[in-house]
């Protein structure tokens, strides 16, 4: 695959990260970048510490030394995310969780419009649309009111794929995607990747399914013992 | 042996703890029993009863007599065997020192608290006088708090027995006993109503005591001998029919609910115990509300708050849990007097809220902290801040898990706001044990207590099963 740009239009740079929990090193210098409409696969066995790359871009681990820079955004080694920093990694990130973790009193328009209204000063009104419209592109539309435990495995997903971009984050994270899908689900899956990728975001997704990776990801990278081998 | 009951708890001069001896009772109905065994060549042994089951613990055989100052009555006569009466009280009106010249009389308290023992004649009266004169009766689950009560302005009058009043002067200052008698009534032994022969026995010995002086003796040495005495052995030893009860001047003493059938007893009494349902439900559902909110804060406290804050709650939580609620109602109503007097109402809904405060509050940090931490990191993924994840998310979530437990609360705090009759409160149980007592028997008063209960605490339980169904939509 052809580099198309310098680091430059990178809008995820993640350098030498390293994290420990204990005495155990889960990230030890982890160091990859990703640019924009690039959909980078993070594979690697169990345990590799895939996930926790994803956390720690996401904001939900702190790792200990090195840095990630999220298009405005820079996380550094060892300080806690404070209140505003949150504020805006949560514009450039968006993450969706293996189990999808739908919030379960809420119905699949609410868990969509939840974020926009409440931390986006959306309208209620323009947030429904919106999740309508999102819900239709993902063809899930007519369960706009069933709660999560409604609704079956690939629904959840594209609820929560859509709950995700509800905010417009350029980056989405993704943990895991195709591992509750059959092998008709994991394609039209990839169809909808791609389609965010036409419109310019950008998808890092932690997955071990090698051939969900070789057919859609348009950059394979390999974690093993928390270190990124390069190719 | 002589199986005898009462109840030593403020029981002066009839029976109380040795001083000396605390694990030995003496006074003066110790030693009637003693003078009544020796009669019929028996061995007296005391039984340990509160004094508003004494006339039950009789009734079912606990013990062959009750004596603890206990009032003739036509309730007692009807239900029960009862002695020949060996003391004769007059039910005196004690108020403060200064008020002393404005309140001589019942008549002269409308619109003014006057308290007395629950389930006594005194009480029986107060209610008349309820209606005769505009006065408040406050009923009280002993004869100590009345007069310390009165002392600190909680009652302005207290109607009890002279006997009661005087040794009550010993230890509390500040009120003057009227010389008015508002009646005149007498202290029995009861028996169970099958006892008959026993109780003749019992008569022809206490006979014998007020005509050989040892009556007198005993009399004297307590302190409570005076010249009605005399006069009410003479009518006694005369074979005079003595009433249970004169009251004087002014009262219509009606009919008593005893002689009445007992269905017209329920029917009279049905609206005072719709009256005391009413202040059941208000009072449970106000501290429920208030249990609800200072739980919340305390779970919320105990989940977020830094360590110090975390363990002054948790050391809130088990005092409360840890200590009978009773006791907690005590200390927040009389302990505390000196610094905040808390009326009577308000004590009952702060210590019942404080109390279910805490069992709340474990239900609500267990339910918060059930909730997926995933349920937390995707809310904040979102954007959500702390606040808004507690709030839009998390709390909700824990709420449905709350339900059933709250639920199962609320109808065991309906029950325990009974507890607060302690603190004067007249609500459902205390109100249907004063209709029990004047009725001599728990059987209709038991049954329409139960159905209001219930028809309080089954409409809620279904609310909260409809809620529950609702949130819990079928998979599909």
């Amino acid at each position: 695959m052809a580099r198309t740009g310098g680091m430059n239009d990178s809008i995820l740079n993640v350098e030498r990260v390293e994290l420990r929990r204990g005495a155990r090193s889960v990230l030890a210098g982890v160091t990859f970048a990703a640019r924009r409409g690039e959909l980078v696969a993070v594979m690697g066995p169990s345990g590799s510490g895939k996930t926790t790359i994803l956390r720690a871009i996401a904001g939900l681990e702190t790792f200990h030394a090195g840095r990630i820079t999220i298009g405005a955004v820079t996380l550094e080694g060892g300080v806690a995310l404070t209140g505003d920093a949150a504020r805006q990694l949560r514009r450039e990130v968006g993450m969706v969780f293996q189990f999808h973790c739908l919030f379960e009193h809420l119905t699949a328009l609410q868990n969509i419009c939840l974020a926009p209204v409440h931390a986006h000063g959306v309208s209620p009104h323009a947030a429904r649309d919106h999740a309508r419209d999102l819900l239709r592109t993902f063809g899930v539309d007519h369960r706009e009111h069933a709660l999560p435990r409604q609704l079956s495995g690939g629904e959840a997903q594209r609820v929560a794929i859509a709950r995700a971009l509800a905010v417009n984050p350029p980056l989405l994270l993704m943990d895991e995607p195709t591992a509750s899908l059959d092998p008709a689900r994991r394609v039209e899956l990839g169809a909808l990747l791609q389609g965010l990728l036409r419109q310019g975001r950008t998808l890092v997704v932690a997955t071990h399914d090698e051939d969900f990776a070789s057919e859609f990801a348009t950059r394979i990278l390999r974690v093993n013992n928390g270190v990124v081998d390069l190719p | 042996m002589l199986r005898w009951a009462g109840d030593p708890e403020g029981g002066a001069p009839f029976v109380e703890a040795d001083p000396a001896h605390p694990e030995q009772i003496v006074g003066l109905d110790v030693e009637i029993a003693g003078v009544i065994a020796r009669g019929l060549g028996r061995t007296p042994e005391f039984l340990n009863v509160t004094f508003t089951s004494i006339d039950q613990s009789i009734a079912r055989g606990d013990a062959d007599i009750g004596l603890s100052g206990i009032e003739d009555t036509p309730a007692r006569r009807t239900t029960l065997a009862v002695t020949v009466p060996y003391y004769e009280f007059r039910e005196v009106l004690s108020v403060r020192d200064a008020d002393a010249a404005r309140y001589r009389t019942l008549a002269d308290l409308r619109g003014r608290r006057v308290a007395t023992l629950g389930g006594t004649i005194a009480f029986e009266i107060l209610l008349r006088a309820e209606r005769d004169f505009g006065l408040t009766a406050i009923s009280y689950d002993d004869d100590v708090h009345p007069f310390s009560d009165l002392t600190i302005g909680r009652v302005d009058a207290v109607l009890l027995d002279d006997v009661l009043a005087n040794r009550r002067r010993g230890t509390i200052a500040g009120f003057t006993i009227q010389p008015e008698t508002v009646a005149t009534a007498h202290y029995v032994g009861v028996l169970a109503a099958t006892s008959v022969p026993l109780r003749d026995t019992i008569n022809e010995v206490l006979r014998g005591a007020m005509r050989d002086g040892t009556l007198e003796r005993i009399l004297r040495k307590w302190r409570v001998w005076n010249d009605d005495q005399p006069r009410l052995y003479a009518r006694v030893l005369a074979g005079q029919p003595i009433p249970p009860y004169v009251v004087s001047g002014g009262l219509d003493t009606g009919t008593s609910v005893a002689t009445m059938t007992r269905w017209e007893a329920a029917r009279r009494y049905l609206p005072s115990l719709l009256r005391a349902s009413v202040v059941t439900i208000v009072l449970s559902c106000l501290s429920m509300a208030l249990a609800v909110m200072i739980g919340v804060a305390i779970a919320t406290g105990r989940v977020y708050g830094p360590r110090a804050l975390r363990t002054a709650l948790l050391g809130y939580v088990e005092l409360m849990r840890g200590t009978p609620i009773l006791l907690q109602l005590f200390v927040l109503y009389y302990g505390l007097a000196a610094a905040i007097r808390l009326p009577a109402f308000a004590a009952a809904l702060l210590g019942l809220a404080l109390n279910y405060a805490a069992y709340e509050s474990e239900i609500y940090r267990a339910a918060l902290e059930a909730i997926p931490v995933g349920q937390l990191e995707a809310a904040r993924t979102l954007g959500l801040n702390e606040r808004q994840v507690l709030t839009l998310v998390r709390a909700p979530q824990a709420f449905r898990l709350a339900l059933a437990p709250m639920t199962n609360d609320f109808v065991a705090l309906l029950k325990d706001s009974s507890l607060v009759s302690v603190l004067t409160v007249l609500e459902l149980t205390k109100e249907t044990q004063i209709f029990a007592t004047n009725l001599g028997s728990w059987v209709i008063p038991g049954s329409l207590c139960a159905a209001l209960y219930l028809a309080m605490s089954l409409p809620l339980a279904a609310l909260a099963r409809r809620l529950e169904l609702r949130w819990r939509a079928p998979a599909e």
